[in-house]
Order: C-alpha cells, then structure tokens, then sequence
C-alpha cells in the first residue's frame, strides 16, 4: 500500500510505452478483443459449432470468460520475466521488488477494463442485459481475481529469478489450465457436470463460472464459491508475499 | 555524530549450483530446492570492514577494480543485505549508482523525470516543484519532450544525475559518476557537492580519480581485494595506495618485458628490417629485434635513483639505462643507440655515441654501456625504449626495437611529452590560496 503512488505511475508507463510508436496506440486494447471474439465466435458458430441449450450466442459466452483469462494469462506471464527485467532497477537502486509484478497485474487489469466496453456494446446488442446485483457482484469477481493472480504473480516472480524454466514452463501450464477451465465450453453442459468435482479444484473454473453468470445470465448463483476462493486468495496471497519476503535478499544477486 | 556506520561488515557473494542460474530440473532431480539455493561456491567481496562517517562529511572509498567499494556502495544503499555484521544510515539516502537505472527508453524525458523521481522517494507535488531545476540542470530544455531513446548516452546519464541529486537526500552515495558530461557539466556537479557539503549532507564518494578524493574528502578508506587497507587522512591513504599500485605495475612491467626479451630473441637474426635507425619511421614502429649479432645485447635494465633495477619512475628522478653486451669477436666500429618513444609512438628523444662524437676503438667479450639521465623530465605515461649496436654505417649488430616498457608517474596532469624544469613566480598582487594542486607540482618539482 505504501508504493501505491510507485506502482500507479509504474502502470501508466507500462500502458503509454507499450502503444508509443503503434499506429492505432491505444485502440490495440479494443482491437485485440475484438479480433479475439470474431475468431472465436467463427470457429464455434460455423467450424465446430457449440450449440448448447442455454449459452446462445455462444462466441459471447465464451468471451465473457476469455476476457478475465486473458487478464490472467498475461498478467502471470508477464509477471513471471518482471524480476529479470527489472534487473536494472533491483541491483542498482533501492527499489521495492514486490511493485514489479503487481505491476505487471494491474496493466493487464487496465487492458482488462478496455476490452469490458466491447463486450458490454456485445451483449446490449444480443439483449444481454445485466441485472442491478451483478453490478455488485462483478468488483467482487474482479478483487477476487486480482488478489489471486497477484499471489501467483509474486510467487512465480520470485522463483523465475532463481530457475529461469519457470517461464517456459508457465507457458505450457497456461495453455493446459485454459483447456482445463470451462470457458470456452459451458460448465453445465453434461460432459463437463461429470467431472465436476475435479473442475471444482480448478480456482480459476469458479472465477469464469462467476463472470459468465454475472455478464452473460444477469443473475449469479456461484456466489459461495467465489466468496471462498476470495478467502482461499488472501490466504494464499500472504502465502506468497512471505516467500517472496524470504527470497527478496537474493534478487539483486541472482537477476 | 555518525551518518553511516558499518560494523564488521563481510558480503559474500554465491554462485548458486555452481552455475549462473540453477534450473528446476535440477533442482527436481536432486529432490531439493533447498539445497540447490544453498551456495555451493563463496566469493568474498567485502571482509571484516568497518568505517564511521560523522554526519556532514565528505568520505572517499578508493581501491583498484574488483576490490569492493561498489559493494559497500550497495551495502549502504540497503540494495544488498550485509553477510555478517551490521550496516546503519541515517537519513534519507540517494544513491548516484546508476543514473538513470530506471528510465524507459520509449517515454519522454518530462514522464521519466517523474517516474524517476518517484521510485527515488519523491512525492508528484516535489517533482512538479523542481521540475524546472531538474531540466535546468540537465541542460535539457529543448529534448524534454523527446523519448529518452533519442537521447545521447551523454544526455542520458545528465537527466538521471539531475534527477537523483535534486531529491534532496541526507546522505548521497556517489559511485564513479563524474565521468558523466563533457567538462563543464563535471563542474556543475563539483558544484552540486560542494553545495551539499556546505548544506551539512553526508557523501559517501566511490571513486578512481585520487585527486578527487584528495580536494574534497575529509576522510578516506582504501579497499583491497574486500578489505581495509588503510583510513584516514585523504593524502595519507591515497598515498599509500599509490604506493602500492606502483609496486604492482612494477611487477607487471618487470613481467612484460621479461617477455618481450624473450619473444625478440625468437625472432631470426637475419637483417632484413631496416637498419639505420634514423631512417625508420618514428610513427609506424612496431616492437621487434633484428641484427646479426656480431655483438648482441644480453641484457637491458632500468635502474632507479637508487640503482636498483625499476619500471615504474617519477618524473624528475634520476634513471639509468644499463645495457649488457657480448662481442663475438674484437670490433673498433661499433656504436651504442638508444630511442625513447612515448605510448602514441613518437621520439622523446634518440640519440647515440656516433651522433655524440664518442670515437670507438676497441669492443670485446662481455662489456656494458650504461646510459644515465640526471633528471627524468618527462610527463606522466609510458614509454618504450629503443637499445642498439650496430656500425657507424647503419648495419645492425643487434637492434631492440620498443622491448623495453617504463612508466613515468606524475602528480601534476600537465601535458605534452617534456616537462622543463620550471618555476612559477608571481608579483605581489597575485594570491593563491595554499594547498591545492598546483602549489604541490611547484614543490615537489622544484
């Protein structure tokens, strides 16, 4: 909380130099989704067509999940190299290591509210429209995920220092988690309710499932879930944060 | 009262796993992270060091590469965590490690001077405050607006001093950062110290300019190789650290040559370089040995003023040059030459006994001919060393080309090749303050 002017201003370079020199700049935060969306939505509408009861149009249901994993994705990915990046900073000033991957959180987390207005435009148009206690429940989704992927964030941060495999390895893991959530298939669909305990391990399954009824149904009834796995991200956020308290020593060595 | 106190202070740096980065699999394999982050390979770079700088004095770390001052530097900036015993500052402290260590190369100078100012501690309001000053400083006025990656590494570095010495700090660790600007910028920053002194702010000052150290600390430690050499008085510790550097360049010179001797006598006897040695050319010389040694030189040696064999000299001591010889067979034409050349390859000064009318008449079986100078009135630098007999024609019997290496130190940062014995004199209305520089050349070199 004390860098909280650190990693504001850290975010804001990040988002300006990440646009600076492109032609369309800050429009790419619009573009990306939107180009994400009509990929998937021909994909599951024409080449293996979904037709599941109840999540019509789906290129839109599956993008209300898509959007929160892509935040999350990138978020962990990046955060995983920040340390190494940084490298000048940590060695060479007294620098606060743990802004560096928070960092990397809430860039994503700002590129995350950017896509938010085409989906939203998305949903008005398919006569999606949300319901007065989704209003609530959407920050709630949002804080929940944003502690859970900082707690990741640091901990992979502070390990990639030490074992440079991390970030490759997170990549694979990435992939096989995103197949292993139930975004772009529905979790009530009858294949994936018999597995269901095993998608109930799965932390990220209640966070999509959580996003999907808030944005897609209007209406949540996860809500236990995601309020357990909001306890479950502040414990494990303090988990990580203390490893990554333990480790802090070797950074300016190791990076 | 003290602003920065280190205590037995020892920093060992590890290498993890015996390489650079361990790898998981490794880690995995060997079924413990644990111990794939115990050190497997210790390298101290500091040792049982301890210095007190009192509060509002200037302090000076010297040492040679390697020997730990940015360690400590680090240390006192709390970047890294002392191995044993304990590190204490008082104060807000800025660090001038590495300017600008934190800019983005895609962003304008105006956007970094903030996110710099803050990472280094400031508020937005006190950036926006010197915001001014800051550019002002930086002489920077018409790129502020440029992305930084446009910047010239010159500019670059001005910006991040600018920026790390208006945050004001109580205790300013300095490492190495005056060689950032063209002259004048190097004065602004003497000033900025200057100031800081003035203002009772501690410095903490990493440097390789001695003479630095000298005019501005107060009190100065030399580091070797991770420990305390010696503290105290600035011109004691620089003195003896000094000292000490001689005595190690001697021993590389001594080493070098030792090596040149042997490298020329591998080379064959035939003369097929030039001979006569007026006719080379001075500026296009290379080391080499040629002749074929009716009379060869055996052994060449540079004596001190207290005729003991040297490499390393002060200007203005005395220096002889003792060349050893054997004649394979009784010569009456032979003649001793000697080059001096400086590093950029011209000719100090050349001269033989021909050219000095000295008759020969009779060389046989081992003899030596020893070259002596009075007064070695040559600037700082180094200088290599022609030796040659050959006949009065020109046909070399044994030709050294640039074997010979000796080092001219100097306090005085005059230039040119040849210093002349020289005073300064003044009429009344003249004053100098005592001390200073060139108050020490006038009495050490006259």
């Amino acid at each position: 909380m004390r860098y909280r002017g650190l990693v504001s201003s850290l975010v804001a370079r990040e988002l300006k130099a990440r646009y600076r020199g492109s032609l369309f700049g800050f429009l790419w935060s619009f573009i990306n989704p939107l180009l994400l969306l009509l990929i998937y939505s021909f994909v599951f509408t024409k080449v293996i067509p979904n037709t599941t009861e109840g999540a019509q149009p789906f290129a839109l249901f599956m993008f209300c999940g898509i959007l929160p994993w892509t935040w999350f994705a990138t978020s962990l990915s990046d955060a995983a190299g920040s340390l190494i990046a940084g490298g000048n900073l940590i060695r060479k000033v007294l620098f606060p290591a743990e802004v560096l991957p928070l960092v990397s959180v809430f860039a994503n987390m700002v590129h995350f509210f950017l896509g938010l207005p085409i989906l939203v435009a998305f949903l008005l148009y398919a006569k999606h429209y949300p319901g007065p206690s989704d209003l609530v429940w959407f920050p709630v989704a949002v804080a929940v995920q944003l502690i859970f992927s900082s707690a990741l964030a640091l901990l992979l941060a502070a390990l990639a220092v030490h074992f440079r495999d991390i970030r490759d390895i997170l990549a694979n893991v990435l992939t096989l988690w995103f197949f292993a959530t139930p975004i772009i298939y529905p979790w009530f669909q009858p294949t994936v309710r018999d597995y269901k305990p095993y998608f109930d391990l799965n932390p990220f399954t209640h966070l999509a499932i959580a996003y999907q009824e808030i944005l897609f149904f209007g209406h949540i009834g996860h809500w236990r879930w995601l309020l357990a796995l909001g306890a479950a991200s502040v414990a494990l956020f303090l988990a990580c944060y203390w490893v990554f308290d333990r480790l802090r020593d070797s950074f300016a060595e190791a990076v | 009262m003290t602003a920065i106190e280190l205590v037995n202070v020892s920093k060992v740096y590890r290498r993890y796993g015996g390489k650079q980065f361990a790898t998981l699999k490794s880690a995995f394999l060997q079924r413990s992270i644990l111990r794939e982050l115990q050190p497997s390979e210790a390298f101290p770079a500091l040792t049982n060091v301890s210095f007190a700088v009192p509060r509002g004095s200037t302090y000076g770390v010297i040492g040679p590469n390697g020997s730990g001052k940015s360690t400590a530097l680090k240390l006192v900036a709390g970047i890294t965590k002392p191995t044993s015993g304990t590190v204490r500052v008082e104060g807000r402290i800025s660090a001038l490690i590495e300017l600008g260590a934190g800019f983005h190369p895609e962003i304008s100078g105006r956007e970094n001077v903030y996110i710099n100012g803050i990472m280094l501690g400031l508020s937005k309001r006190q950036i926006q405050d010197r915001f001014d000053e800051i550019v002002e400083f930086a002489e920077l006025k018409d790129f502020i607006d440029a992305p930084v990656k446009t910047y010239s590494s010159g500019m670059y570095m001005r910006l991040g001093f600018a920026v790390a010495i208006h945050v004001d700090p109580d205790v300013l660790l300095v490492d190495e950062v005056l060689a950032v600007g063209d002259e004048g910028f190097t004065h602004k920053c003497l000033d900025k110290f200057s100031e800081f002194r003035r203002r009772g702010k501690t410095i903490l000052l990493v440097t390789h300019s001695l003479n630095l150290v000298e005019r501005f600390c107060d009190e100065a430690i030399w580091l070797d190789a991770g420990r305390a050499m010696l503290h105290g008085d600035p011109k004691r510790v620089v003195g003896a650290y000094l000292t000490a550097v001689e005595a190690s360049e001697e021993q590389l010179l001594a080493a070098e040559t030792a090596k040149a001797m042997k490298e020329g006598n591998a080379e064959p006897d035939a003369a097929e370089r030039p001979a006569d040695p007026t006719s080379t050319d001075m500026f296009r010389a290379t080391e080499g040995r040629w002749g074929a040694r009716e009379v060869e030189i055996t052994d060449v040696q540079f004596l001190g003023p207290d005729s003991r064999p040297a490499h390393v000299f002060h200007t203005g001591d005395a220096m002889s040059i003792a060349v050893r010889v054997r004649a394979k067979q009784t010569t009456d034409d032979f003649v001793f030459g000697i080059g001096l050349f400086n590093a950029d390859g011209v000719c100090c000064y050349g001269t033989n006994t021909y050219l000095e009318e000295i008759r020969p008449e009779r060389l046989s079986g081992e003899a030596q001919a020893v070259f002596a100078i009075d007064s070695l009135d040559l600037v700082e630098g180094t200088y290599k060393v022609d030796v040659a007999v050959h006949k009065r024609d020109g046909y070399p019997y044994d030709y050294h080309r640039l074997l010979y290496t000796f080092r001219v130190k100097s306090r005085t940062h005059d230039v040119g090749i040849y210093r002349p014995k020289h005073t300064w004199t003044f009429s009344s209305n003249v004053k100098f303050s005592p001390g200073g520089p060139s108050s020490r050349s006038v009495k050490t070199n006259t």
